[in-house]
């Protein structure tokens, strides 16, 4: 009684400073109480996902970094220096992984290829880059350069296709597909949309057929099956084949995007093309598909996503990309016994990429989406 | 109706297939024009076929690529390697993605028979065994009823194991597996009680093991696995060169014709059976449509049958194989050139 | 003059041409027929091409050769087989594994995915930030690596046989897989299913019939409990009045391994999680999205119109997010079924890696066995395609 006597003496009325907040209800404590213990539920949860951390993370930490050894010529001398993890053998056939067999005295090719592509892409993936529409031209003639670079004729020394390895042999195979199945997947799109039956039959079959088995097969056929279909005596290498196959596969799910995005065009926009006399070539070239593909983008970006993550099937049937390098590498003797390292080292390599990837889709995906929002 | 569909189209492609066949050129000749033998190897196999931190592919199949490179092309690093799974092997060398096939493979009926290859020798004589813990106290393959079994999937071994439990009447569990490493991997975690294939590959993968000594070989070999070099079915004169290749070799180690000597012993060597096999008496070469010195060539790319084992595979490597079976004839093996005449 | 008269006729013939070809239906015509003749040429050339190679190594086309005994061990397998069946019957025993890798990995897979898309919207930081982690890393790695790092993790990280670790002696975890009791049924079992199919009719009658009381008079009986009481007591009971006619086959150590009961070897399991996950993440991001689709407002106004919450979940958000939902699931049903043929990578034995595997291996017939593995994936995915699609329809807006 006396305390409040006395604050009330010292503060007028109307002057008395903010008490501080009662314990719970302001700063990090407030926050750890909303956020993770706001309900039983919720508290249990969060003592659960603790535990859940606790028991995984630590171990993979020791495994990974604390107890790796990071350099040695052999397996043996890994285990001579510790437990862990033994990434020796990557930084020993780190080239190997990244190149494959490509000559090394040409690396600076796919490497100049390599950054080609980031200019290809620069006028793709950004709206305000100068010189746009130049640079589109040069991004639609990058895949004959690159394929030029990489695999020589007309003044550079040839390289044979069976040399490519590794994450080059990835990426290959990744923009290969994309760059072709995209107008071949325009093509299916409209030709599904089509008024014509035998061509819109025909579109629905092969989509359908394309969508309806797996990549994995598709390989085999054109690992097995593809030179009985070819003339007699016709000579036509493995990665040439695959490329078609995984064309052909990508633009089954291409079209299905582009159709995706060609149904959002709402029907004023064909019938007022249609009304100003315009042929229909020219109105889904000048009218309809610029607006359908521009929404169609992170659809796109995620069927390449997908395809580029499905580039390692092809070590089924005998490509060596990172995976078939790590296997080829691991049966030399003194390196036996280290898949694991070679699963992780991919993976890593294959979030890090697609990853970067899928938010690119996410952004696009916010940009485009003017529409109504909660 | 749909029987003269048939018979038409049959009649169409067999008028159509005679022309064809007749001017396809032989494998000899596209090698030469190339200037590149296409050889197809393993995926990786230790000793046999692996790649080497420079990405060269190395091993015992890869330089009998490289002899046979040397002979005909006359380089022995004109070689291309298409490595090559269980599964898509014979495919590459029919669809002639591939001139010869040195992939560690089984000759048998079928695979000569009805899968249409021809195999011109035998370059490693194996068979199939089974290695297993000490610790299980296993001393016989007879003793595995039960037993949880690795096997790597796509080859002949799968067939062989069915026989062997079945005529035995015993039960197993097959696991099966794509690669070598894969199959070390899974054995020594225990998921299989023992893991069969060529001996010659337990051998290599127990070299392999941390602790080699905890592991035994097996004594039954269950199968005959004669592994050679096979091309395609109806081309003699591609056969012909394959067979002569890998045969001198085998006779270059016969008459102690190494890589180091091999131009001395052209010169100066009186026995008129190496001057024959080395070029420098008669044209055995003219005749395989080679030149005169192609068994030269080939020695000196990859030395003799005996070199080629000690470097990949021999006692003194990490393999560490003895030669057994695949000694000369006159130690004790089956290694046996015909007369170079 | 008659060079004139011929001149005159051409140019006649190209006019009519060029106006057949400006008239829209007739070039419609002839393009379609254009197409389906290239079509047939194509076809043509590469069946005639296909018979040229296939004479030339000396092969025929039939598939006879699935008539011929396998010679080939399966290690698991739903019906009976042994190497001496013929491969037919290896190819079947690969479509059954395709089939229960599928099933059981489309169910896991849904309830994954459901109950991540649930924790990615829940308000626990922690939570959320684990489950968003776990989609992205999930998502953004090839579902190979997938396989093969769970199968790597079982077969490596479990205990073997002689340490295996046991639930109270009848059911066992070693990394040669699970091992759990079997059933054994004795002939008189049938009563109890029997009783179960009963209980199934009477429940489905009695909610036909709460069906109808609601929508005439409003009035609402509970269906749910009374129907499970009604499920699981009447088996009971025909159970215990037949004499308990089941018995439990335990599997035991013996030799080299646990012999008897049931068991789920590492190859189906690391399958069967990997796909799983993998698909669970990307169907958590549609049910996620399917939840987000359902305006606030609704839920509101069901709110309050006095629906509790669970009614307002049940009979208010579920069905209008379904309907955003179903399609991209039908989808992920159809990559799950497709991505089991990856089954190669670690043995078990699918379709691919029995018929496309070690029978087209054994015989070198890759023609006929690659279409027959092609058409088995197509009618598996033509099966999804036409359930769902039906689904669809059923729970789709009756627009009036």
């Amino acid at each position: 009684m006396d305390d409040t006597a006395a604050a009330t003496q010292k503060y007028p009325p109307g002057k008395h400073p903010s008490l501080p907040p009662p314990g719970l209800s302001t700063g990090p404590l407030l926050w750890i109480k909303e956020n993770l213990f706001g309900s039983v539920t919720n508290a249990v949860l969060t003592v659960l996902a603790a535990w859940l951390l606790w028991v995984t993370i630590p171990p993979l930490l020791q495994w990974a970094f604390l107890d790796a050894a990071f350099t040695g010529e052999s397996r043996k001398d890994c285990q001579a220096q510790s437990p862990g993890a033994c990434w020796a053998f990557i930084q020993n056939r780190f080239e190997l992984f990244v190149y494959g067999f490509y000559p090394v005295t040409e690396r600076w090719r796919p490497n100049l290829a390599a950054v080609l592509l980031v200019v290809a892409l620069l006028p793709v993936l950004w709206d305000n880059v100068p010189q746009r529409a130049k640079l589109l031209i040069f991004t639609c003639a990058y895949p004959f350069v690159a394929g030029w670079l990489l695999i020589g004729g007309l003044g550079l020394k040839p390289v044979t296709t069976d040399q490519f390895g590794g994450f080059l042999l990835t990426l290959v195979i990744g923009v290969t597909g994309i760059s072709f199945s995209l107008p071949l997947g325009v093509l299916l799109a409209l030709g599904r949309q089509s008024k014509m039956p035998v061509l819109r039959t025909l579109s629905i079959a092969f989509i359908e057929f394309i969508r309806g088995v797996p990549l994995i097969t598709l390989l085999f056929v054109a690992s097995a099956m593809l030179s009985y279909f070819l003339p007699p005596g016709t000579d036509f290498n493995l990665l040439v084949r695959v490329l078609i196959m995984v064309t052909l596969f990508a633009s089954g799910y291409m079209a299905e995007v582009v159709r995706g995005g060609l149904q959002a065009i709402p029907k004023g926009q064909y019938e007022a093309a249609q009304s100003m006399g315009i042929g229909y070539w020219k109105m889904m070239r000048l009218v309809v598909l610029p607006q359908a593909l521009k929404i169609s983008i992170p659809g796109i970006v995620n069927t390449f996503i997908s395809l580029y993550k499905d580039t390692t099937l092809v070590i089924i049937i005998g490509l060596l990309d990172p995976l078939g390098i790590g296997k080829a590498s691991l049966a030399d003797a003194k390196w036996q016994g280290l898949s694991t390292e070679v699963y992780i080292f991919v993976a890593v390599f294959f979030f890090i990429s697609c990853f970067g990837m899928s938010r690119y889709a996410l952004y696009l995906e916010r940009k485009l989406d003017t529409g109504y929002r909660r | 109706m749909r029987k003269t569909a048939i018979t038409f189209v049959a009649a169409i492609a067999a008028a159509s297939a005679v022309a064809p066949m007749a001017a396809e050129a032989g494998t000899l000749d596209d090698v030469k024009a190339r200037k590149e033998l296409n050889c197809i190897t393993n995926t990786g196999l230790a000793g046999f076929s692996y790649t080497d931190k420079a990405g060269k592919w190395q091993g015992f199949d890869a330089d009998h690529c490289r002899a046979l490179a040397a002979a005909v092309v006359g380089d022995g690093n004109k070689v291309k390697f298409i490595p090559a799974t269980g599964k898509t092997r014979f495919t590459l060398l029919n669809s002639k993605e591939g001139d010869v096939l040195f992939r560690n493979t089984t000759w048998t009926y079928v695979r000569d028979v009805d899968v249409k290859l021809s195999f011109v020798g035998v370059n490693y004589y194996d068979g199939q065994g089974f290695i297993i813990r000490k610790s299980a106290g296993i001393k016989s393959a007879k003793q595995l009823n039960g037993a949880t079994v690795c096997i790597q999937t796509g080859t002949t071994t799968e067939l062989n194991l069915a026989d062997f439990f079945r005529a035995n009447k015993i039960k197993y569990e097959p696991v099966p597996i794509e690669t070598n490493d894969e199959a070390r991997t899974a054995y020594l975690a225990q998921r299989c009680d023992t893991y069969t294939t060529d001996a010659s590959g337990l051998a290599a993968t127990r070299a392999t093991f941390d602790k080699p000594a905890d592991h035994v070989i097996l004594p039954e070999i269950i199968s005959k696995e004669p592994l050679g070099p096979a091309v395609r079915h109806g081309d003699d004169q591609w056969a012909d060169v394959v067979r002569w290749v890998t045969y001198a070799l085998v006779a270059a180690e016969e008459y102690g014709v190494t890589k180091g000597n091999a131009d001395e012993m052209a010169k100066k060597s009186a026995n008129p059976e190496v001057k024959r096999l080395l070029g420098t008496e008669g044209n055995l070469g003219g005749m395989l449509g080679l030149d005169k010195d192609w068994a030269l060539k080939a020695i000196k790319a990859a030395g003799n049958y005996g070199e080629i084992f000690e470097r990949n595979i021999g006692p003194k490597t990490n393999i560490g194989l003895e030669r057994g079976l695949n000694a000369q004839w006159f130690n004790g093996g089956l290694q046996y050139a015909p007369p170079f005449r | 003059m008659a060079i004139q008269a011929s001149a005159a006729v051409t140019a006649g013939d190209t006019n009519a041409l060029l106006r057949l070809w400006r008239n829209k239906e007739a070039r419609a015509v002839i393009i379609q027929i254009l197409t389906l003749a290239i079509l047939f040429a194509f076809f043509a050339y590469i069946i005639d091409n296909a018979i040229q190679n296939l004479a030339r190594l000396g092969k025929t086309f039939s598939f006879s050769f699935l008539e011929q005994p396998a010679s080939y061990d399966i290690n698991q397998h739903l019906i009976s087989y042994t190497s001496q069946d013929t491969h037919l019957r290896a190819m079947t025993v690969g479509i059954l594994h395709t089939v229960l890798v599928a099933v059981c990995g489309i169910v896991l897979a849904t309830a994954m995915g459901y109950i991540l898309g649930v924790l990615r919207l829940s308000k626990n930081w922690l939570i959320n930030r684990i489950v968003y982690c776990f989609i992205e890393f999930t998502r953004n790695v090839p579902v190979l690596l997938h396989i093969l790092l769970v199968y790597g993790i079982i077969v490596n990280v479990l205990p073997v046989p002689r340490q295996a670790l046991d639930w109270s002696k009848t059911a066992f975890l070693t990394n040669r897989g699970v091992f759990i009791p079997k059933p054994v049924f004795e002939d008189a079992f049938v009563w109890t299913l029997v009783a179960f199919f009963a209980a199934v009719a009477v429940v489905w009658a009695y909610r036909r019939w709460a069906r109808k009381v609601q929508e005439e008079t409003g009035k609402i009986y509970p269906v749910l409990w009374p129907g499970l009481a009604i499920i699981v007591l009447l088996p009971t009971l025909a159970f215990w009045v037949s004499g308990s006619p089941l018995s439990w086959e335990v599997p035991a150590l013996k030799g080299f391994n646990f012999q008897g009961g049931m068991v789920m070897r590492p190859e189906f399991l690391a399958l069967w999680l990997a796909l799983s996950y993998y698909t669970s993440a990307f169907i958590a991001e549609i049910v996620r999205a399917g939840i987000l689709s359902v305006a606030w407002g609704q839920t509101e106004a069901s709110y309050a119109i006095g629906l509790r919450p669970n009614r307002t979940l049940q009979l208010i958000i579920i069905p209008q997010a379904l309907r955003v939902i179903v399609p991209p699931l039908t989808s992920q049903f159809l990559n799950i079924t497709k991505n089991s043929s990856l089954a190669i990578a670690i043995g078990y034995m699918d379709i691919v890696a029995t018929i496309g595997g070690i029978s087209l291996m054994q015989t070198g017939k890759e023609m006929e066995s690659m279409i027959i593995v092609l058409s088995i994936y197509l009618a598996f995915s033509l099966i999804i395609s036409a359930f769902m699609n039906w689904y669809n329809k059923k729970i789709k807006l009756v627009e009036r």
